[in-house]
């Protein structure tokens, strides 16, 4: 049963995502890449002068899988991510605020400095937390639709995760076991054509993420990563039917990051032409056109958008400098639950 | 008030009351393995539990060690309590990703927002002919990592109790049994208790020499105690019972009394559990009331032999205890 | 970028310095000229001041080890820095023609006896006992392996009848040398060994000093003068008529210095020090007496700054105040002069063809035969003896 599909927008009808949503919730996503986006940038200045310990990931040019998934999640909805997170944080209902405070190594971070940016968390929203190893979360976000099924709720968990992770065994053997138990669990591939340097090309035997679906008994879509109303579409699917009991999907967005791996990655493997043509196709730049056709915006309202992300961003780096240091007396608090033993 | 009522059980039988009673208590516990439905469980520990409270509350997992730990770390930070059986110890090499990188540390990294209440429970150990891959004492290397809580009960009325404190913790407990002890009997109370983890015992007094152990270990110990007792001897057999967090105070007592100590465990000797102890005691205020150098018997620096005698030879045995014993009580050392 | 703390160089010719006392420690704040650690010099205690904002971390010289001038001793993080922003310089530091070698820096480790140390093998248990009976364990016969001494050896040895009495203990107590001494020691012993001294003695006659001063100090508004404000300028003075002795010794030749600089030895604890009075010459006797106040009760507190000790073109020092009568000083390098005085006392004098009592004071002029010779000296000390004895001029 070969489910992949591509899906194509349907000019002449409106289609599903424009019909769904309210004009409120569609600006509000707007809102949420844009935050993303100032986000991202923010961040990344931040740690050229010198303000952020360690590296980042950034998902600058990945914001419409993030928030087109996020769309149909609620609080009690789990996600997982990956090292590159701070998209799917924001998506899900972070505060810039705190996801800073926790850059800057703070007291009144998400993991109260304990975590950073590679394992930035936001457990009260459902968001199990980035992951520093590659597939790691795709296996707990399984557990946790086990979990939602055993507690009988209508809950779903999202895995998202990249194209390196559908290479690493984790990802197999956990495909392999949403399948056989049927759980509600959807699986979010943003494959931006590089694990780290290597591309696809090179290091995986199928042309798409989704071709593997089949092996696993789902269903494999792919959509334009870069659309957020594909992205919305399929996963909307996908939750309605976890959420039936029907079990998992697979759903590959097609997608690019504009910076490198890492503040580390010189970008040797891949052409200035190859980021170009990408970054003409930006995600948020698409949709802004696509709600100023459908008078829904104007492009003074995406101005004000625009100012407000960038306002809130300035403010989160304000707070989370002035934010409290830990103490190096309590290098050992939070390892365990019940304890501390030395 | 009724005596508690206690009547001989065998260590596995001990494990499955233990599972089978939290269970009952608490319907967000269930178990997850291979071969653990109605296989019974490699060494039977499970054994007919899938009958007695299904399929979802006994699951099979495929054979996927890595996969199906982090299903267990995802349903443990989703509300659930699963109790992990990997079939051998030597499995857990697949699953140490979800076991050190995510289990360990998920709930330091996300600054204490979460607890990761999962239990793993390791068959280790050798003396079945399983030979290398399937004979290992790994629990040093998990008791090495902070997060994580490592117990080696040595005794049915250890295993049920400890096992039953690991479901109630909130925190990762990873449980070593060793395979030769699961048709060991013992006396093991009916009703549900617990022993604590974090707490050696003295399972023998003595005067001339502290033997702390671990596992199968602790019962060569006492026998070597036995035999040594006769040319006036007087062991104390310390049964460490928790690798992580190590009891160091029971540890110390014994040692200032006796001014000596033996270690004596399965794990490799090199950078095992002996060495731990070791520093331990020479760190402390016990340090002043050594009077002989600290001796570690482990086992041997090669992975275990498929040959019966080289076998037994690679791992500690009663009679190495008593010579090596003997030897530091009698100033050859 | 962190910023470097470095040991830095307070003295001529330092090489090195100890940190006597940190005011701060690792993960303090700090800002920008606050004091944060003192060095213990020759001559006295410096305070160390921060050069940025920021926090203090990588502590790496502990208080009381000898650390080489120009050294990082300590690290200032900005926001968000940390240890691993420090980066270790490449190559060795250019060094300047005349860099002074780096003194050996006090290892914190102790030095492991080498091969088989005179030390007994004897178990924790044992040096315990023994420790508690007051015994020495190279009394001890051990029993164990390799002659180890077990306690069942030490319980031995004590339940023995006849016990070797306890070797008897060291009969001094030993005092290590601070930087001070060490200094007093190298230069003293340098002068005494490298320069031609000479004496030259004279016996003053403080009448008419004791007279006026007393007159002074009976007004009301004037700040008291002691002897030795009297004494101090009456050198300055001197100097200015002789000036060919306020000189000093370079190897380039001779510096005839312009002004009259007076190095005034003062006993602190543990040691001494030599404050300079500038210009006492064209200092009042007020001015001499308040300067001396300021710097002596200072360098008791050895909160003098190199400007208070640097230089000088003659020293004195005055044991009066203990009663010593007289004594030769040793010269002070570069200067070529030292004047040493003793207490005035009453004494039998001649005056004309009759023996009185008189007061006098006994005075010690040390010369480096080098820059001063005998009729200089001579010269110098007749100079000063006429103001103590008419020290009328010295109010001119």
């Amino acid at each position: 049963m070969n489910m992949t599909a591509r899906r194509e927008a349907d000019a002449t009808n409106e289609r599903p995502f424009y019909r769904q949503f309210q004009p409120e919730a569609l600006k509000e996503a707007l809102r949420r890449m844009y935050l993303i986006r100032r986000f991202e940038e923010g961040a990344e200045d931040s740690y050229m002068r010198g303000l952020i310990h360690g590296t980042m990931h950034l998902s600058i040019g990945q914001e419409a899988s993030a928030v087109g998934s996020c769309m149909h999640l609620g609080k009690t909805d789990y996600i997982t991510s990956t090292h590159r997170g701070h998209g799917h944080c924001i998506a899900k209902g972070a505060d810039p605020k705190l996801m800073f405070a926790e850059f800057f190594g703070k007291e009144e971070g998400y993991c109260r400095g304990r975590g950073g940016s590679m394992h930035i968390a936001d457990v009260e929203s459902g968001n199990l937390g980035a992951n520093g190893i590659v597939a790691g979360g795709i296996p707990i976000a399984v557990g946790a639709a086990l979990a939602i099924k055993k507690q009988k709720r209508d809950d779903v968990a999202v895995s998202f995760f990249g194209d390196g992770a559908s290479n690493e065994g984790a990802f197999h053997e956990a495909l392999n076991m949403a399948a056989i138990w049927k759980l509600p669990v959807v699986f979010v591939c943003e494959n931006n054509k590089y694990g780290m340097s290597v591309s696809t090309e090179r290091s995986m035997a199928v042309e798409h993420v989704a071709d593997r679906a089949a092996g696993y008994r789902m269903p494999g879509i792919i959509v334009d990563g870069n659309r957020i109303e594909d992205v919305s579409e399929a996963v909307m699917e996908a939750t309605a039917r976890a959420r039936a009991g029907e079990g998992p999907s697979l759903i590959e967005c097609k997608t690019y990051r504009i910076r490198g791996h890492s503040k580390s990655d010189r970008n040797r493997y891949r052409t200035k032409e190859e980021i170009e043509e990408w970054a003409a196709k930006d995600p948020i730049r698409h949709f802004e056109l696509e709600l100023i056709a459908r008078r829904l915006l104007t492009e003074s309202d995406v101005d004000t958008i625009r100012a407000a992300a960038e306002q809130e961003i300035a403010e989160a780096i304000d707070f989370a400098r002035n934010g409290t240091d830990p103490s190096p007396d309590e290098v050992t608090r939070d390892v365990y639950t019940i304890g501390p033993w030395a | 008030m009724n005596a508690p009522i206690t009547r001989e059980l065998t260590y596995s039988q001990a494990i499955q009351e233990a599972l089978a009673q939290a269970m009952d208590a608490d319907p967000t516990v269930f178990l997850m393995g291979e071969d653990i439905g109605v296989y019974g469980g490699a060494f039977q520990v499970t054994g007919d539990l899938v009958h007695r409270y299904g399929e979802d509350r006994v699951m099979d997992t495929p054979i996927a060690e890595l996969g199906a730990a982090g299903v267990a770390v995802g349903a443990a930070l989703a509300g659930c309590k699963p109790v992990f059986e990997f079939q051998f110890s030597d499995f857990s090499a697949l699953a140490l990703e979800q076991i050190v990188n995510q289990a360990a540390k998920i709930r330091f990294m996300l600054g204490g927002k979460i607890s990761v209440p999962l239990v793993m429970r390791f068959p280790a150990g050798s003396g079945t002919g399983a030979a290398a891959q399937h004979s290992q004492s790994l629990e040093a290397w998990l008791a090495h990592v902070p997060g994580l809580k490592v117990v080696q009960p040595s005794t049915p009325y250890d295993v049920k109790g400890m096992l039953l404190a690991a479901i109630d913790d909130p925190d990762p407990v990873m449980v070593f049994e060793h395979k030769l002890l699961y048709k060991m009997k013992g006396d093991v109370p009916a009703e549900p208790y617990r022993v604590p983890i974090g707490k050696a015992i003295v399972r023998r007094a003595g005067t001339s020499i502290s033997i702390v152990a671990t596992s199968i270990m602790v019962h060569r110990a006492l026998e070597a105690a036995e035999i040594l007792s006769t040319e006036g001897i007087e062991a104390e057999v310390i049964d460490l019972r928790t690798l992580r967090p190590i009891d160091r105070e029971t540890i110390i007592e014994s040692v200032k009394k006796t001014g000596r100590l033996a270690c004596v465990y399965e794990g490799v000797k090199t950078l095992g559990i002996g060495a731990e102890i070791s520093a331990i005691v020479t760190e402390s205020e016990a340090f002043d009331y050594l009077d002989a150098p600290i001796l570690r018997l482990g086992g041997a620096e090669a992975p275990i032999p498929y040959n019966p005698v080289l076998e037994k030879a690679a791992v500690p045995q009663t009679d190495l205890v008593v010579a090596r014993v003997r030897d530091l009580l009698q100033g050859r050392v | 970028m962190p910023i470097e703390v470095i040991l830095p160089k307070v003295d001529m010719d330092m090489a090195a310095g100890t940190i006597s006392r940190w005011l701060v420690k690792d993960g303090d704040r700090v800002k920008k000229g606050a004091t944060i650690f003192e060095i213990e010099t020759d001559k006295s205690t410096m305070e160390i001041e921060a050069p940025g904002d920021g926090t203090i971390g990588q502590i790496s010289a502990k208080e009381g080890t000898v650390v080489p001038v120009g050294v990082a001793v300590a690290f200032i993080f900005g926001e968000g820095e940390d240890a691993g922003a420090i980066r270790l310089p490449s190559a060795a530091p250019a060094k300047t023609a005349d860099a002074p070698k780096p003194q050996v820096v006090a290892a914190t480790i102790a030095p492991v006896p080498a091969g088989d140390s005179l030390k007994p093998r004897a178990t924790p248990l044992a040096r315990r006992i023994a420790r508690a009976h007051g015994l020495d364990l190279a009394a001890v016969a051990g029993q164990g392996p390799r002659g180890r001494i077990r306690a069942g050896d030490v319980q031995q040895h004590l339940s023995k009848p006849a016990a070797k009495p306890a070797a008897p203990a060291e009969d001094y107590d030993l005092v290590p040398l601070d930087t001070m001494r060490r200094t007093i020691a190298e230069r003293l012993t340098f002068s005494k060994t490298t320069v031609p001294h000479f004496y030259l003695s004279a016996s003053c006659d403080m009448e008419k000093l004791l007279k006026l001063r007393a007159e002074i100090n009976a007004l009301p508004d004037l700040s008291k003068l002691s002897v030795n404000d009297f004494i101090v300028k009456a050198l300055a003075l001197a100097l200015r008529q002789v000036p060919e002795a306020n000189a000093c010794w370079s190897d380039e030749g001779i510096r005839r210095h312009r002004g009259v600089d007076v190095s005034v030895a003062v006993a602190v604890e543990g040691g001494l020090l030599t404050p300079v009075v500038r210009a006492a010459d064209s200092k009042t006797l007020g001015q001499i007496a308040a300067a001396v106040k300021d710097l002596a009760a200072r360098a008791k507190e050895r909160k003098l700054q190199p400007a208070d000790y640097a230089g000088g073109t003659t020293t004195l020092s005055n044991l009066g105040m203990y009663g010593v009568e007289s004594f030769a000083a040793i010269v002070n390098p570069p200067q070529a002069t030292i004047l040493a005085v003793g207490a005035a006392t009453r004494r039998p004098v001649v005056v004309g063809d009759e023996i009185r009592i008189g007061t006098r004071m006994d005075c010690t002029l040390s010369c480096d035969h080098r820059v001063v010779d005998g009729a200089i000296g001579a010269r110098l000390l007749a100079a000063f003896r006429a103001l103590i004895e008419e020290p009328i001029r010295l109010l001119v």
